[in-house]
């Protein structure tokens, strides 16, 4: 490894004669990603998601109940967030205890002990944990009581026993991360287990195209789907994800594939490895992709018929509140519940005792807080690895604890806002509850702007 | 012995019919999921099936199946244990993931036939056309004419013999997959090469030909495989990994 050396100067520099002007164009950031590039001549590969700043729910707020609007008694009066998703054709719609699900992530991309801490923590609040790109583990789905399994792109593991153990199918046509793009897990996360799930040797990066090998468009897509229905006689519901980019279009052409459910995946969403320039410069916000969900859904007569579940940068309970308000049915978590296992962390927990692991993200070039070197196989806080020594920085016992811990304190935030607006049911959540603190946001969800009635592009103004 | 009407089956009936102009596709595949009515078949016939999607998938039963027609998108896909046999031509994607067991098609097959078939054997005694046996992660594939573009792309595991020509970007983006081809091939695609023939791929070929019934020599397939160059993203570079 070739690390930049401090040049020798001859003559002390005096600072006093230096200009620190700043540049926007080619600001620090901008500097090292050029120098990277003339270094190396290669794109960068990373983990997690979009980190440049983007409207998001935070711009969003709650039009809580005063004269004109009655609350319910927070501590005492009951706020339902029951969940009930894929009534549209299966016999067996999931049915969940909140609107919080876990998203899509691999084993492969997570060890065996991460998924298993999710779909523990996942069946103890009464929600899903879904597979990813490896196929499904016998862990997984022995801790998962509802388990949505994922038909991806390169069918890595993709069997028709695991389909018919699942409880729900998703169709995965692209992510927020990456949309239109396919996913590369790099050869140092592929250890024995992961080759052999997946038929490639040890060792080897293992390229996850970005189109499926058995269809094309949406209309070889409606026949496909119902080749599922038929493998699994009609029992379960059969989602169809996609990366947000022309939302509008293609959750009109999903909902006529025949899903039961659209997911729509925000380009704040997170990937395990995908190429820089595709997290940054893809995609629109979630908040955006949310409000061309529902118009489509809406435009359609389909709201309420085939279910919407929004992902993508949903960190809290409030980001789920106002998810739901602006007309999702559910939400799905990826980042948020690995960073509750330590993601970023200084730290990762050996039983009840914490253990540096500041050493390690140095190791990698890093630090806590600015970690997103999921590829490398080498997570610090054993999230995001294969290793033997650093996977065992997660114990399912602790992970389970720390995730159902994060899922049940978003819920609470999230009755806690459904009962101040006066809700008895989560769902009952409206756009007219909200506003928007921005003219970009209101623009993006076509709310109004805090204080007027202005919606940015809505009645010609 | 004949196929019954399985509205008229009796408790003896070992092989029964589905006539696809009066009984559903969802009949169809219901029946061939059900071990109780499975229960003494021995082989099911499928009448009438005009270019009909969906027939005989994720069967996952020692049984015969016979679809007596053309028929469409997805025929016997994930298949497991069963034999189905197609006596015409098939769309899309027949035996796509299949597991185990055989499909043959005794006609010519549309694009990405086999398509990430783990196991088993797919028979193409016609053509196939683009993308056959994409993805394929273990099973094999033998076509008895030629197969068109892009075939064998990013192919995992498993062998695929073409018997006549193969279209261009043959075995695109190989892994461990290996493909024999007896005439003309237009181009390769990035990353696979023509290698030598051994005596393994001889007993390959002569095992794979018998299986398929077709009775050309071995001596006269070339073997095409992977050059590994792809399998390391930037094995050049410096990355700080």
């Amino acid at each position: 490894m070739n690390r930049p050396v401090a040049l020798d100067t001859e003559q002390p520099v005096d600072e006093r004669l230096l200009s620190l002007e700043n540049s926007y164009s080619y600001s620090s950031d901008t500097l090292a990603y050029i120098q990277r590039a003339a270094r190396y001549g290669l794109y960068d590969i990373r983990g997690l998601g979009a980190k440049r700043k983007l409207p998001n729910f935070d711009d969003l707020s709650f039009l809580t109940a005063g004269a004109s609007r009655y609350p319910l008694e927070g501590y005492r009066e009951k706020c339902t967030t029951k969940t009930v998703l894929g009534t549209r054709f299966a016999k067996k719609p999931i049915v969940l205890d909140t609107p919080i699900t876990i998203a899509g992530m691999s084993f492969g991309a997570l060890s065996a002990n991460v998924k298993e801490s999710l779909g523990r923590a996942a069946t103890e609040m009464g929600t899903s944990t879904t597979t990813g790109d490896g196929g499904m583990t016998q862990e997984e789905r022995g801790s998962s009581k509802t388990l949505i399994y994922q038909c991806l792109p390169s069918r890595y593991g993709f069997n028709p026993d695991d389909l018919r153990k699942a409880d729900a199918i998703e169709m995965v046509i692209g992510q927020g991360a990456k949309p239109g793009g396919g996913g590369m897990l790099l050869g140092q996360k592929i250890n024995p287990r992961v080759a052999k799930m997946r038929t490639l040797p040890e060792g080897v990066d293992q390229r996850s195209a970005c189109r499926h090998p058995d269809w094309t468009g949406p209309d070889d897509l409606a026949i496909k789907l119902k080749e599922l229905r038929e493998i699994t006689d009609w029992q379960v519901p059969i989602y169809i994800k996609v990366g947000a980019t022309r939302t509008y279009q293609d959750v009109k052409l999903a909902v006529k594939a025949g899903a039961d459910v659209v997911v729509v995946d925000g380009m704040q969403g997170g990937t395990a490895a995908t190429q820089q320039v595709f997290i940054e410069h893809t995609g629109i916000p979630t908040l955006a992709a949310t409000k061309l969900a529902v118009q489509a859904l809406e435009d359609m007569d389909m709201r309420g018929t085939v279910q919407l579940i929004v992902s993508g940068g949903i960190r809290s309970g409030a980001d789920v509140a106002k998810a739901l308000a602006m007309g999702a049915d559910a939400v799905a978590i990826g980042q948020g519940v690995l960073m509750a296992l330590g993601c970023n962390s200084p730290f990762w927990w050996k039983g009840n005792q914490r253990v540096s692991a500041e050493a390690d993200y140095h190791a990698l070039g890093t630090a806590p807080g600015h970690c997103h070197h999921c590829q490398t196989g080498k997570c610090p806080v054993g999230v995001t690895t294969q290793d033997t020594v650093l996977e065992q920085r997660v114990q399912p016992d602790m992970g389970a604890k720390h995730v159902k811990n994060y899922l049940q304190t978003m819920n609470m935030e999230l009755t806690t806002l459904a009962r101040a607006c006066g809700k008895s049911n989560v769902h009952h959540l409206e756009r007219e509850d909200l506003v928007a603190m921005t003219v970009e946001a209101a623009a993006m969800a076509g709310l109004p702007l805090a204080g007027t009635s202005w919606i940015p592009g809505v009645n010609g103004c | 012995m004949e196929s019954v009407n399985v509205a008229e089956r009796t408790d003896s009936a070992t092989r029964v019919s589905f006539d696809l102009t009066t009984a559903s596709v969802r009949e169809l595949n219901a029946f061939l999921h059900d071990p109780a009515k499975l229960a003494g078949i021995e082989q099911v016939t499928v009448l009438n099936p005009e270019g009909a999607h969906n027939l005989a998938v994720g069967v996952a039963a020692p049984i015969d199946i016979e679809i007596d027609g053309n028929a469409g998108y997805f025929i016997a896909g994930m298949n497991k244990q069963a034999n189905v046999t197609v006596h015409g031509n098939v769309g899309w994607s027949v035996a796509e993931n299949i597991m185990s067991g055989t499909v043959r098609v005794k006609g010519i097959a549309s694009e990405c036939a086999g398509a990430s078939g783990h196991g088993g054997l797919l028979v193409i005694e016609g053509d196939a056309s683009s993308r056959c046996g994409i993805s394929m992660k273990g099973c094999d594939i033998v076509v008895g004419g030629s197969v068109g573009h892009m075939s064998a792309f990013m192919a995992q595991a498993g062998r695929m013999v073409v018997c006549g020509d193969a279209g261009g970007g043959l075995g695109d983006s190989l892994y461990e997959a290996v493909i024999y081809v007896r005439g003309t091939i237009h181009s390769l695609g990035a990353d696979a090469q023509e290698e030598p023939m051994t005596d393994d791929d001889y007993a390959a070929l002569t095992e794979l030909l018998g299986k398929a019934g077709f009775d050309h020599d071995p001596k006269s397939f070339k073997r095409v495989a992977s050059g590994r160059t792809l399998y390391h993203w930037n094995a050049d570079a410096e990355q700080d990994y």
